[in-house]
C-alpha cells in the first residue's frame, strides 16, 4: 500500500527522497505477529538505551578531561558544579548497567524462543557483535573517571593480551602507548569510547535491517501464515513499546535517584593511584560471568580463550542447535536445560565478584564446563533426541494441527501487505 | 495481557532479585568480615535530608579537628550556604582562611583572605607534606570519603568511635593505633575524638557519639551535595511516571481491544 500523505510539503518531500514512505513502511504498516509477549519489548528498550547513552555521553564529553591530573576532578566538578550534571552523570553511569540488563534479557528472550534459528541467523550474530561492542564501550568508559578501579580494571583487562604468545608484550605495550596504563591510555580510551556507540548504532541499523527481512519471531515459533497473523507495528506496538518504556523508566529512575552508586564500586571514589593496588579487583556486574570464566582456567592464555570462547559459542549456535522447532514452550526437554542455563550464568555472576580462591575456582570450573557443555553437547543433542510437541497450525488458529508439521525450517521471506 | 504482563513484571523482579543477591556480598577474600553497626541517619530513606544543626555542627567539628589534618578539596566555602548560612557569614568563614594565591603582576605569590569561591584550603601544601607530618601515613581527602567506603557514613562513624583496647596478643606497629573497624585494625591516625572537643554554637552537649554523628553527617553532605535535590526531583519523576505509564496501560488496552 503506498502511503497516501495529506501534508503537501511531506508528499512534496517524499516524491523526491521517499523517507516518509520508507518509514510507513518499516515502522507503520509493518506486519507484525500479533502474539507478541512483553518479552519482546526489550528491543525498543535497548535502542532507547543506547540513544539514552549518546545524549548523555556527548553532554559528559562536553565537561570531561582526559588527561590523568584532571580526569576524577573534571568528573566530580561535573556532578558538583556543571547544572544538573550529577543527573547526567548518574543516569550515564546507570544507564550502562541497565543497558547491559535489557540486552541480557533480550538475549535470553532469544535463546528461549530460538530467534537465533533460520532464516534468522545474520540477525542474531549481529546482536552478539552488538554484544561485543557494548563491552568494549563500557570497557573504556568505566576508565574514564580515573578511579581505582578504572585504573587497576584498565591494567587487569589490558594484560591479558600478554598471554597471546610472542607478541602478547609488544600488543600490550601498543594498546597501552607506553608501558603502563597511563595518559596516553586514558586519551585513546575517551577516543574510542567516544566512537564505538557510533558504530554501535550502525550496527543495529544493520540488525534492524535483518529483522525486517523475516519479521519477528514469536512465542509460539513458527512462521507467520498470512494477514490474519499479524497486526500494522503502528498503533499497536508502537503503544505496547511506550508502555514498556513507562515501565523501565520507573526502575531506572529508581537507581538513578535514590540509589545511584549502588551498582558502582567505591573504590572508584578513590583517585587512580598506580602505586596502591586495591584488595579486591572486581569488573562492573555485567561482565562477571565472563570474568569467572577467565579466572575458572589455571592458564592465563586458556582463561583469555574460554572468555572469548564463550561469546564465540553464541556466534555459532544457529548451527548448534539443529532442532527444527524454534520455541522452548514446544521443547520440553531444551525448557529444563535453557533454565539450568540461566541459573548457571547468574551463579557464574556471584563468583565472578568472589576472589579467585578455594572452593569458589572449584565451583566456578564446575560453572564454566557446564556453560560450554549447555552449547556444545546438550544442545546438539537435544536436536537428535529430543521429540518436540505438536506445533500449532497458525499463529491466528493456536489449536494444534493434527500430527503438528514443523514451521520451524521453512520460512518464506514476509509478504509486503 | 494482564497476566502476562505480570508474569513478565514478575520474572524480570525475580531475575534482578537473583542477580543483585549474587552481587550483594562484597568480593571478600582472606580476613575476618568486619560487621558495621548501622545508625539511624537524618539522610537515609528516600526522604531523609541532612539534619541543618548537624551540618553546622559537624563542619564545627572538621573545622576543628579533622582539618588540621584532612582536605576537603571539592568542598567551596560558598556550598556552606546550604546549612543556612547567609552571605554575610559564608563570607566570614571563608575570610578566616589564608589563600595563596599569585602570581601577582610582580611574579610574587601573595596571601589573601579566603573568598566564598574559594575551595577549602588545604592543611598541606602537597602530599608529600601531609605524609611527613603524618608519620609517613597520608591523610585521605574527606569530600568523597562516605561514597569511597562500602557503607560509608556507618563506616566512618564506626571508626571514629572504634578506638578500644587491642586484644591481649595483638602485636601493634610502631605509630599505629588499634581500632575495631579500620582493615588489618593498624591505623596511622590517632583517635581524633574524645567528646568535649569542641564547644557547640548551639549549645548541643558534645559527647563522642554526638561528634562522630554531626562530623559523619557534614562528610556525607560533602561527599553528595546534591543529594537532597536529588531525592525531590526523584520523587516528582516517578509520581509523572506511575501517572503517565498508568495512561500508556490503559490506552495501550484501548488499541487492543480489538485484537483476537
Ligand atoms: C593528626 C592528624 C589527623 C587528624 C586530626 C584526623 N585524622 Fe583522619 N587520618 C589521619 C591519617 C594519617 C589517616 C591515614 C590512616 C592510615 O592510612 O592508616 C587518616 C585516615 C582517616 C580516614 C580514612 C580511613 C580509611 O578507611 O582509609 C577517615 C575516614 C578519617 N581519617 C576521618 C577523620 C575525621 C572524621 C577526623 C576528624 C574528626 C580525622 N580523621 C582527624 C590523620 C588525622
Ligand atoms: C554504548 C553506549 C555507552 C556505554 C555502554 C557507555 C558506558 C560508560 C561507562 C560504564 C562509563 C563510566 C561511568 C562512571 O563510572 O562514571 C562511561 C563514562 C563516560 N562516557 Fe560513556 N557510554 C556510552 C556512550 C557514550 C557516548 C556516546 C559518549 C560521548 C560521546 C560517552 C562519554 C562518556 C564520558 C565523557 C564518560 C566519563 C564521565 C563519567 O565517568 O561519568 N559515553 N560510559
Amino acid at each position: 500500500m503506498a502511503a497516501n500523505f495529506s501534508n503537501p510539503v511531506v508528499r512534496w518531500i517524499d516524491h523526491r527522497l521517499p523517507i516518509f514512505t520508507f518509514l510507513h513502511h518499516e515502522a507503520h504498516e509493518y506486519p507484525t505477529p500479533k502474539n507478541l509477549s512483553y518479552w519482546w519489548n526489550f528491543g525498543s528498550l535497548a535502542g532507547i538505551a543506547l540513544v539514552i547513552m549518546i545524549v548523555t555521553g556527548i553532554t559528559l564529553a562536553m565537561h570531561y578531561t582526559p588527561h590523568v591530573d584532571y580526569a576524577f576532578s573534571s568528573v566530580e566538578r561535573i556532578m558538583r558544579d556543571v547544572n544538573f550534571g550529577w543527573l547526567i552523570r548518574y543516569i550515564h553511569m546507570n544507564g550502562a548497567s541497565f543497558f547491559f540488563i535489557v540486552v541480557y534479557i533480550h538475549i535470553f528472550r532469544g535463546l528461549y524462543y530460538g530467534s537465533y534459528k533460520a532464516p534468522r541467523e545474520i540477525l542474531w550474530m549481529l546482536g552478539v557483535v552488538i554484544m561485543l561492542l557494548m563491552m568494549a564501550t563500557a570497557f573504556m568508559g568505566y576508565v574514564l573517571p580515573w578511579g581505582q578501579m578504572s585504573f587497576w580494571g584498565a591494567t587487569v583487562i589490558t594484560n591479558l593480551f600478554s598471554a597471546i604468545p610472542l607478541i602478547g608484550d609488544p600488543i600490550v605495550t601498543w594498546l597501552w602507548g607506553g608501558f603502563s596504563v597511563d595518559n596516553p591510555t586514558l586519551n585513546r580510551f575517551f577516543s574510542l569510547h567516544f566512537l564505538l556507540p557510533f558504530v554501535i548504532v550502525g550496527v543495529v541499523i544493520l540488525h534492524i535491517v535483518a529483522l525486517h527481512r523475516f519479521g519477528s519471531n514469536n512465542p509460539l515459533g513458527i512462521d507467520v501464515k498470512g494477514q490474519k497473523d499479524t497486526i500494522p507495528f503502528h498503533p499497536y506496538y508502537t503503544i505496547k513499546d511506550a508502555f514498556g518504556l513507562g515501565v523501565f523508566l520507573i526502575f531506572f529512575a529508581a537507581f538513578v535517584f535514590f540509589a545511584p552508586n549502588y551498582m558502582g564500586h567505591p573504590d572508584n571514589y578513590i583517585p587512580a593511584n598506580p602505586l596502591s593496588t586495591p584488595a579486591h579487583i572486581v569488573p562492573e556486574w555485567y561482565f562477571l560471568p565472563f570474568y569467572a570464566i577467565l579466572r575458572a582456567i589455571p592458564d592465563k592464555l586458556g582463561g583469555v580463550l574460554f572468555m572469548f570462547g564463550s561469546i564465540a559459542v553464541l556466534f555459532v549456535l544457529p548451527w548448534l542447535d539443529r532442532s527444527p522447532v524454534r520455541s522452548g514452550q514446544f521443547r520440553p526437554i531444551f525448557k529444563i536445560f535453557f533454565w539450568i542455563l540461566l541459573v548457571d550464568v547468574v551463579f557464574l555472576t556471584w563468583l565472578g565478584g568472589k576472589p579467585a580462591e578455594g572452593t569458589y575456582v572449584i565451583l566456578a570450573r564446575f560453572a564454566t564446563a557446564y556453560y560450554f557443555i549447555h552449547f556444545l553437547v546438550v544442545l546438539p543433542a537435544l536436536s537428535i533426541f529430543e521429540t518436540p510437541k505438536p506445533l500449532p497450525k497458525s499463529i491466528s488458529e493456536p489449536v494444534l494441527g493434527a500430527g503438528g508439521g514443523f514451521a520451524g525450517a521453512t520460512a518464506a521471506p514476509r509478504e509486503k501487505v | 495481557m494482564i497476566a502476562r504482563l505480570t508474569s513478565t513484571i514478575a520474572a524480570v523482579a525475580i531475575a534482578a532479585g537473583a542477580w543483585s543477591f549474587a552481587l550483594s556480598t562484597p568480593a571478600n577474600a582472606a580476613g575476618e568480615e568486619i560487621e558495621i553497626p548501622s545508625h539511624d541517619w537524618s539522610f537515609k530513606g528516600p526522604f531523609g535530608t541532612y539534619d541543618r544543626g548537624a551540618l553546622q555542627r559537624g563542619f564545627q567539628i572538621y573545622k576543628n579537628v579533622c582539618a588540621s589534618c584532612h582536605a576537603l578539596n571539592y568542598v567551596a566555602y560558598r556550598n556552606l550556604e546550604h546549612f543556612g548560612y547567609n552571605e554575610d557569614e559564608v563570607k566570614a568563614i571563608a575570610a578566616e582562611a589564608t589563600v595563596i594565591d599569585g602570581p601577582n603582576d610582580e611574579g610574587e605569590m601573595f596571601e589573601r583572605p579566603g573568598k566564598p569561591s574559594d575551595r577549602f584550603v588545604a592543611p598541606f601544601a602537597n602530599d608529600k607534606a601531609a605524609r611527613a607530618a603524618n608519620g609517613g601515613a597520608f591523610p585521605p581527602d574527606l569530600s568523597m570519603i562516605v561514597k569511597a567506603r562500602p557503607d560509608g557514613a556507618n563506616y566512618v562513624r564506626s571508626l571514629l568511635l572504634g578506638y578500644v583496647d587491642p586484644p591481649a596478643d595483638f602485636k601493634m606497629m610502631e605509630g599505629m593505633n588499634y581500632n575495631a573497624y579500620f582493615g588489618g585494625h593498624q591505623i596511622a591516625m590517632a583517635k581524633p575524638l574524645y567528646g568535649d572537643d569542641v564547644t557547640y554554637e548551639d549549645g548541643t552537649p558534645t559527647s563522642i557519639e554526638q561528634e562522630a554523628e554531626d562530623v559523619v553527617t557534614f562528610l556525607a553532605w560533602a561527599s553528595e551535595p546534591e543529594m537532597e535535590e536529588r531525592k525531590r526531583a526523584g520523587v516528582m519523576t516517578l509520581l509523572f511516571l506511575l501517572v503517565f505509564t498508568g495512561l500508556l496501560y490503559a490506552t495501550k488496552r484501548k488499541i487492543w481491544a480489538d485484537v483476537h
